[in-house]
C-alpha cells in the first residue's frame, strides 16, 4: 500500500485514540475535584490534568491559572492547542477523507458523523456540567464505535494492521503519561494504607483508563498502590497496560513483516521492549526506580514510533 | 427569449411518452412523501460525505450539491442519437490533437488559423512531434449537451482536460434506486454502474509498450483540499487503484514509481485529475508543489501514460470550440451529428462590433474560462454589469466569444412551490480506449434551481438530477 495511506491510518488511529484518552481524563479530574480537600488533597487536579496530556507548557504558554473552566476548555476545544479533543477530531477526519479508500464505510461514516456532530452540536462548546457529560460520552462513544469498526469490517491486511500500532503506540504512551505524573502516589515506600487521600487519587487512575472493575477481578483485594502498578504496567490481560500494547505492538508489526516477507529494526525494537516487560516484576521495578522506568519506556514507545515511520511510512 | 422546450409536457403541452410513467407516479404521490424523500436524499449525501469546495468561500468549506430527486429521462431513441454524435465528435477531438502536435495538415488546409493554436496559452509546445501511446489523446471526455427542441442537440462546451461530475452520474443512481424502488420498477432504466469497469478498462488498454501485461494505474489528485477531491477517492476505490498525490510518486531513470510501504513500485497509467501546469514543477509551473519533478521526461520517454494525454487544453477552447464542425468534416468526411451553437468570435472584426452592440440578448464567454465564471449572460445581466463586461471584451477581443442566449429546456424540479420546470443541461462522460470508443448510457444533469436561470454550475448554485435513459 502507498506509504502515505499507512501513515494516515496510523495517525487517524492515533488521533481518536488520543481524544478518548483525553475525555477519560476530563472525566477522572472532575470526579477527584469534586471530593472535598480532604478526601482529594490539595493539589492542583487541573494541573497534573495537563501534565497527564503532556500540554501543560502549552496551556501556560496562554493561560495563568488552571481551573475547571481553562483547562476543560483547553483540553476539549482550543484551537490552540493542537491536540484538543476537538482538534484530533478534525485531524482524524482529515486523515479519513485522505485515505477514504483504505476505510470500510463503517469506520468513515464514524468519523464522518463525530465531525458532523462536532460542528452541529458542540460547536459553542459546552454550556453546563451535564452538557460536558455528555460530550465526554460522544468522544468516547466515537472511539468505541471507530474501533469497533475496524475491528468488525476491515480486511485483516497492511490497512488494519497499520492502524491497529497506531492505537497501541499512542495506548501505551497515553498510559505511560499517566504513570509518569502519578508514579509518586503508586511507590510502596510512601506506605498510607488506604488513607482517603490517596485511596480517591489512585481510583482517579484506574478511572482514567477505565480499570477500576478490572482491578478487582484481578487481585481480589482493596486497592494496593504497587498492584496497582502492576496491572497498569506488567498485566497483559489489561488492554490498556504497557504489556498488552506491547503484545499487540508485535504482533501487527509480525503480521506485516509475514506479510511484506521482511522483518526490520521496527519489529526488532518492539520485541525487544516487550521482552523487557515480560521478564520484569514489580519488586524489581521499584528497586531500580519506578520514575526512570517509566520515563525510560516513554522514550522506547516514542523511538518505535520514528522506527515505524522510517521503515514503512516515508 | 423563446419560450424553453419542456422535456416532459412538450411544445404544445403533450405528454412526452418517455415521461408517461413519471407523471402518472407524480399524479400518485402525496408532495409531502416527495418532500421527505428529498430530505432523506440530503442526509444520505452527507453522511457519505459527497461534498464539494467552493473555491473562495471561507465560509463553509464544503457543500452539498443540491440533488432533486425527479429523474431527467431521455428515450432511448434519443440517447442512439446522441452517443453516436459523442463518439463521432471524441474520435474528431482525437484525431485533431494527434494533427496539431503533428502533421499540422488542418492548419496547412487553412480550416483552423494557425495564431489559434501558436499564440494559445493552453498549447504545449513540449508536445510537438511527440508520440503518445496508442495514439490516444482524451481519454475521458466530458461534453456539455443542451437541447432547445425535441429534434437536435447541441454541443455546449467540450471538456477534454479533466472532466469531472461522474461520481454524482454514479452517486445520483445508487440514491435514487434506494429512495424510489417503485419508480425504477416502472421503467426500464439503462445501468451506468459499469463505468467504473469501462474507464479501468480503458486506462489499461492504453499503457505504455514499455508496461508488464498486468499493467499498475494510479489516480493522481492535487489531495483532500481540491474542489472535487471526493470524485478522486470515489473513483479510486470503484477502480480499486491508489489514489495518490505528486507526494506519493517520484522518478527515477525515466520512469515513475510510486512509495510504497513495501518500497517502490512502477507506475504506468495515470489518471491525472491535475491540470497540465501543475504536473511537473520542472516542465511547467515551477512553483507548484502538487505535481511530480521529473514527470514530463518519464512521459516523453514512453514510460508513462497520461490520461487526459499533456496539451489537450487546445481542444476544449472555446475559440476552437467554434471550428468544431470543420474539425469534424476535416477528419471524418462526415457531417456533425451534434451541432455546435453558433458562435461570434471576438477576434473577428464583423463579430466583435455585432457582439458589442448586442451584449444585452448574448452570453459571452471568456475563450480559457470554465465552470460559469468569467461569463456574461446578457438578458439577466444589469446595464452597468454589460457595460463593465463590454469594457473587458474591447480590450481583449481574441479573448472572448458570443453565442446567443439559448432557451435552454427545462425539466420537472422541486421547487420551494411544488414542481416546476426548470432549465437543464446534460454532460456525458465519452471514454476512449486503445480499440473502443464508448459512453455509458447516461451522464451528469445539471440543473439550474432559480426560477428562468441558465446557470446549471455547481460552484454556482446549481443542482443535480439522476439521468435517466429507457430501454424502448
Amino acid at each position: 500500500m502507498l506509504s502515505r495511506t499507512a501513515e494516515n491510518l496510523y495517525w487517524l488511529a492515533r488521533y481518536v485514540e488520543r481524544a478518548e484518552y483525553l475525555a477519560r481524563t476530563i472525566e477522572a479530574t472532575l470526579r477527584v475535584t469534586a471530593l472535598p480537600d480532604a478526601y482529594a488533597g490539595k493539589t492542583n487536579e487541573w494541573e497534573s490534568a495537563l501534565l497527564t496530556a503532556g500540554i501543560s507548557e502549552a496551556f501556560f504558554a496562554l493561560h495563568d491559572e488552571a481551573n475547571e473552566r481553562t483547562v476543560v476548555e483547553f483540553i476539549a476545544f482550543s484551537e490552540e492547542n493542537p491536540s484538543s479533543i476537538k482538534n484530533c477530531i478534525e485531524i482524524a477526519r482529515l486523515n479519513s477523507r485522505s485515505v477514504r479508500t483504505a476505510l470500510t464505510s463503517e469506520m468513515w461514516d464514524t468519523i464522518n458523523g463525530a465531525w458532523i456532530e462536532l460542528h452541529q452540536t458542540w460547536k459553542n462548546g459546552t454550556r453546563s456540567r451535564e452538557d460536558l457529560d455528555h460530550f465526554l460520552r460522544f468522544v468516547q462513544e466515537t472511539s468505541l464505535r471507530f474501533d469497533g469498526s475496524a475491528y468488525r469490517t476491515m480486511l485483516r491486511n497492511d490497512a488494519y494492521w497499520f492502524s491497529r500500532l497506531g492505537l497501541h503506540l499512542e495506548r501505551a504512551d497515553n498510559t505511560a503519561r499517566i504513570l509518569d505524573v502519578k508514579y509518586h502516589m503508586l511507590l510502596p515506600e510512601e506506605e498510607h494504607v488506604g488513607g482517603p487521600l490517596d485511596y480517591y487519587q489512585w481510583t482517579s487512575i484506574l478511572r482514567s483508563v477505565s480499570a477500576q472493575t478490572a482491578y478487582h477481578w484481578v487481585y481480589r483485594e482493596t486497592l494496593k498502590p504497587w498492584l496497582i502498578a502492576d496491572l497498569l504496567i506488567l498485566n497483559n490481560s489489561l488492554p490498556r497496560s504497557l504489556a498488552s500494547c506491547y503484545d499487540n505492538l508485535v504482533r501487527n508489526l509480525d503480521q506485516i513483516g509475514v506479510a511484506y516477507s521482511r522483518q526490520g529494526p521496527a519489529q526488532r525494537h518492539a520485541r525487544g521492549v516487550r521482552n523487557r516487560l515480560e521478564h520484569a516484576n514489580m519488586d524489581d521495578l521499584f528497586q531500580r526506580g519506578l520514575h526512570e522506568f517509566i520515563q525510560e519506556f516513554i522514550g522506547d514507545n516514542s523511538r518505535l514510533g520514528d522506527i515505524i515511520a522510517k521503515q514503512y511510512l516515508i | 427569449m423563446a419560450v424553453a422546450f419542456d422535456e416532459m409536457n412538450g411544445p404544445s403541452g403533450d405528454l412526452r411518452q418517455a415521461y408517461r410513467e413519471l407523471s402518472l407516479w407524480l399524479k400518485e404521490t402525496p408532495p409531502d412523501a416527495l418532500e421527505f424523500r428529498r430530505k432523506e436524499a440530503e442526509l444520505l449525501f452527507r453522511r457519505i460525505g459527497i461534498t464539494f469546495a467552493v473555491y473562495g468561500d471561507s465560509e463553509s468549506t464544503e457543500r452539498l450539491i443540491p440533488f432533486d430527486v425527479i429523474p431527467r429521462i431521455l428515450s432511448g431513441k434519443e440517447w442512439t442519437l446522441l452517443e453516436k454524435g459523442l463518439k463521432q465528435r471524441v474520435k474528431a477531438l482525437n484525431m485533431f490533437l494527434s494533427d496539431i502536435y503533428h502533421g499540422r495538415e488542418i492548419l496547412r488546409a487553412g480550416k483552423v488559423p494557425d495564431d489559434l493554436i501558436f499564440q494559445n496559452p493552453v498549447f504545449r509546445p513540449e508536445m510537438n512531434g511527440q508520440d503518445v501511446p496508442h495514439d490516444v489523446y482524451v481519454h475521458i471526455a466530458g461534453i456539455d449537451i443542451v437541447r432547445v427542441d425535441p429534434e437536435h442537440f447541441y454541443v455546449l462546451e467540450d471538456n477534454a482536460r479533466t472532466p469531472s461530475g461522474v461520481s454524482y452520474m454514479l452517486e445520483n443512481r445508487e440514491i435514487m434506486m434506494r429512495l424510489f424502488p417503485d419508480l425504477f420498477a416502472r421503467h426500464r432504466v439503462a445501468p451506468v454502474e459499469n463505468y467504473p469497469d469501462e474507464l479501468l478498462a480503458a486506462l489499461r488498454s492504453v499503457a505504455p509498450l514499455t508496461a508488464t501485461a498486468e499493467p499498475t494505474v494510479a489516480l493522481l489528485t492535487p489531495g483532500v483540499f481540491n474542489s472535487a477531491y471526493y470524485e478522486h477517492s470515489f473513483l479510486a476505490d470503484k477502480l480499486g487503484i491508489e489514489l495518490v498525490e505528486g507526494r506519493d510518486l517520484i522518478v527515477k531513470n525515466d520512469e515513475v514509481f510510486m512509495r510504497t510501504t513495501e518500497g517502490l513500485k512502477r507506475v504506468d497509467v495515470i489518471y491525472r485529475r491535475l491540470d497540465d501546469d501543475y504536473l511537473d514543477p520542472l516542465s511547467f509551473r515551477p512553483d507548484s508543489a502538487l505535481g511530480v519533478p521529473g514527470l514530463m521526461s518519464v512521459y516523453m520517454a514512453g514510460n508513462v501514460t497520461l490520461a487526459n494525454a499533456v496539451g489537450t487544453g487546445i481542444s476544449d477552447d472555446k475559440a476552437i470550440y467554434s471550428y468544431m464542425p470543420e474539425i469534424v468534416r476535416f477528419y471524418l468526411d462526415e457531417e456533425p451529428i451534434l451541432k455546435n451553437v453558433p458562435t461570434w468570435r471576438c477576434r473577428e472584426e464583423k463579430d466583435l462590433s455585432y457582439v458589442l452592440d448586442n451584449m444585452h440578448e448574448l452570453v459571452v464567454k471568456e475563450v480559457h474560462g470554465s465552470g460559469g465564471y468569467g461569463m456574461l449572460i446578457g438578458p439577466a445581466s444589469t446595464k452597468s454589469m454589460i457595460d463593465e463586461f463590454r469594457a473587458k471584451v474591447k480590450s481583449d477581443p481574441t479573448g472572448f466569444i458570443a453565442q446567443p442566449t439559448l432557451a435552454l429546456s427545462t425539466c420537472p424540479t422541486c421547487t420551494a412551490s411544488g414542481l416546476a420546470p426548470r432549465h437543464v443541461d446534460l454532460r456525458p462522460f465519452v471514454l476512449t480506449g486503445r480499440e473502443h470508443t464508448t459512453v455509458v448510457p447516461g451522464g451528469l444533469t445539471r440543473v439550474a434551481l432559480k426560477e428562468g436561470s441558465l446557470v446549471v454550475n455547481s460552484s454556482q448554485g446549481g443542482g443535480t438530477k439522476d439521468t435517466w435513459i429507457l430501454d424502448d
